[in-house]
């Protein structure tokens, strides 16, 4: 057991470090949820990529670096530590591009994955429907078979990125004489094609970070299904786990935000009343690190995600919340000031929610880590 | 980077599993409550056939000159198991206070040492079951006599005694002293946490109320699915600080998180144990009883949260 960094590992870190200080933007962008503020951020991506820091974990004919887990957890904590801007690109390259690494076709990862390496195509996940919530197999979306590919028709929604990214995907009901989730197919669309409405829904901040998308016939070539047609769901179960487990909210996010926690505590003349949470958001960001190099360890030995990716996400979106109040608490009358504090607390709120709702986490802890008895359903 | 127990380890662990499984620690620990160690000795001395108590003693003096990580490996098994006795005082602190020549002695598991620390230690466990005594103050090691006890703990196995304020000087004692103390309690923390987690859940589906299992209930499976998190992301941390204490960087930052987040899970554990359990866990007649006041102890024990929360926070602030 140990902790030690090995020198490729090292060198990467210590890279990153040097070329971020450089690169990383000052002021800080705007909102990647105005139309000035994605652009920006799209921009960003295209200069993390031409220094082959975009997608560190994928391999080099893809742009990336065929960086270890390890290295790019090292990576992360580099980038959160130097306040780089946010990853307008999360759905594309830890969501749908893990998924296409498992189940797409040589040609698909060869026409989607450079362009989304470089933020020139941007993904928005088209999941959650307004009757199929934390239910995701009550979906009723459908694709109907048509000449050389499907006809898509129904609506999504809270579809993160949709407001201004160019594609989405999720799962559609190809299949309507099968229910739940047979009979579903992963499927990924143009945000711009004919028969496309985009609604976007302004969140708790005022900026639009998700929409509704209508869809009414909308033509997908088959060459943008994802895995099997019928075989959506467990296509789909790569990302779920992907999402919860690892990459979705990496502990460098939390170690830094945990950093200036502690320094904002410190200038602020080290007030008694919040010390201990200050000090548990500290901790807490420590064990999520921990926590993760554990489970690099297991997975670099051919061990897999399961049940432990639920523990994590319940994990880290209680303590990004704790941590956020326990900022706002300390500023006092200033904690209403909009700014990075409030910008942060509001994000969080969302944790709880999207990737699986805390009470659906739970479910699956109990379930199938604890083997207790399933609740009617 | 292998952040994850060795094959080595877990073998060792699962020994220490069956032997501590056959060995019906809760009547031990029952007994030794009543001041009769014979059947907590008996435990001992099959711990010390294992090696346990030689972990932490150089090769040189008959030990096994093991790492902090095996050794928080090992206190995990032994909370599961509620074992009595001095365990942190005698396997982890000791080592590191005596004299060499006492070594051997500690390693075979003839000798059995307690330690009190003041003011964050203020009682010698289970001092008379000890060969040594010993009272570490500003810095420097003493040999002490019981002056009076037993006092009682809320966990009744905790025999605690008060010592003499004067002792024979033995020399410098080494910082790591106590933060081997603090460790192996928050990796005994840790695996009482788990016992208590593994009781309730068998309990949840064994149990029936209104026909269905009562684990079935959200309102039950969400209570322990917040205690699985919650020690799973401890038992990280121990480890870490295992590791922290073995390479000499941030060793008092690591070392305190872990007895925060060990203590807090640990009681969590037991709190929800016992509302699972409902009234039969509160009886004495079951063995929830004997893990739910030993966390509560080890809890306090070596410096309780707010202690360590503070020597988290100073040793940010060094940095």
């Amino acid at each position: 057991m140990d902790l030690d960094v090995d020198e490729a590992s090292a060198a990467l870190r210590d890279e990153a470090r040097a070329w971020l200080a450089e690169h990383v933007p000052r002021p800080s962008l705007p909102s990647m949820d105005t139309a000035e503020g994605f652009a920006a951020h799209r921009e960003w991506e295209a200069t993390l990529a031409e220094a082959r820091l975009s997608v560190v974990t994928w391999p080099r004919e893809y742009t990336g670096r065929d960086a270890s887990l390890l290295q790019w957890l090292l990576f992360e904590e580099e980038y959160y530590a130097a306040g780089a801007p946010g990853r307008v690109s999360q759905n594309g390259i830890f969501m749908l591009a893990p998924t296409l690494f498992a189940h797409g076709t040589a040609e698909q990862r060869d026409r989607i994955l450079p362009p989304m390496a470089r933020g020139e195509q941007v993904w928005a996940q088209a999941w959650s429907e307004p009757e199929a919530g934390s239910d995701i197999a009550a979906l009723r979306s459908r694709a109907e078979r048509t000449d050389g590919g499907w006809l898509l028709s129904g609506s999504k929604t809270w579809s993160s990125r949709a407001a201004f990214a160019d594609r989405a995907f999720g799962l559609f009901r190809s299949d309507p004489g099968e229910q739940r989730h047979r009979g579903l197919t992963y499927l990924m669309f143009d945000l711009r094609a004919e028969g496309v409405m985009v609604r976007p829904i302004p969140q708790l901040d005022g900026e639009p970070g998700f929409a509704e998308v209508f869809l009414d016939n909308v033509f997908v070539p088959d060459a943008d299904v994802l895995g099997e047609p019928g075989n959506g769901w467990r296509v789909a179960m790569t990302t779920a786990n992907n999402e919860r487990g690892l990459s979705l909210r990496s502990p460098g996010r939390f170690l830094a935000a945990a950093d200036r926690l502690v320094d904002l505590w410190r200038e602020r003349g080290r007030p008694e009343d919040v010390a201990a949470r200050v000090a548990d958001a500290w901790i807490g960001a420590r064990a999520y690190q921990l926590y993760t190099y554990g489970t690099v360890t297991r997975l670099a030995e051919g061990g897999g995600l399961g049940p432990e990716s639920s523990v994590n996400k319940l994990f880290w979106s209680h303590l990004d919340v704790a941590l956020h109040e326990t900022a706002l608490d300390l500023l006092g009358p200033e904690g209403e000031l909009a700014g990075p504090w409030t910008d942060g607390y509001l994000f969080s709120l969302a944790g709880p929610i999207y990737g699986g709702t805390d009470q659906i986490q739970r479910n699956t802890i109990a379930e199938r880590l604890l083997a207790l008895p399933r609740e009617p359903r | 980077m292998r952040f994850a127990v060795s094959a080595e380890q877990r073998q060792f662990a699962e020994s220490l599993h069956e032997l501590l499984a056959r060995a019906d620690t809760p009547a031990a620990g029952r007994a030794w409550a009543r001041g009769e160690h014979e059947p907590g000795l008996k435990v001992w001395r099959e711990l010390a056939d294992l090696g346990v108590p030689a972990l932490l003693v150089p090769e040189r003096r008959g030990g096994l000159g093991a790492s902090a990580t095996d050794l928080v490996v090992v206190f995990e098994v032994l909370g599961h198991h509620a074992v009595p006795g001095p365990l942190a005082e005698s396997v982890a602190v000791a080592p590191s206070l005596l004299a060499p020549e006492l070594l051997p002695a500690l390693a075979s598991g003839e000798l059995i040492a307690s330690v009190a620390l003041p003011p964050l230690v203020p009682f010698a466990l289970d001092a008379d079951v000890a060969g040594v005594v010993l009272r570490v103050r500003d810095g420097r090691t003493e040999r002490v006599e019981i002056a009076e006890g037993p006092v009682r703990s809320v966990d009744a196995a905790r025999r605690l005694f008060r010592v003499e304020p004067e002792g024979t000087p033995l020399g410098a004692a080494p910082a790591e002293a106590f933060e081997l103390g603090v460790l192996a309690v928050s990796a005994q923390l840790l695996g009482a946490g788990q016992w208590l987690l593994e009781r309730a859940s068998a309990y949840a589906k064994q149990r029936e109320q209104y026909g269905r299992p009562i684990g079935s209930y959200q309102a039950v499976k969400h209570l322990l699915a917040d205690v699985a998190t919650r020690l799973e992301l401890a038992r990280p941390l121990v480890h870490g600080a295992a590791v922290a204490v073995t390479g000499g960087e941030a060793v008092a930052r690591d070392v305190s998180a872990a007895k925060v987040a060990a203590g807090e899970a640990a009681y969590l554990a037991a709190r929800t144990a016992l509302q699972v359990h409902g009234a039969i866990g509160y009886t004495a007649e079951h063995d929830l009883g004997l893990w739910l006041t030993k966390v509560r102890a080890l809890t306090g024990a070596w410096g309780g949260a707010g202690h360590h929360r503070a020597r988290v926070l100073a040793a940010l602030e060094d940095m």
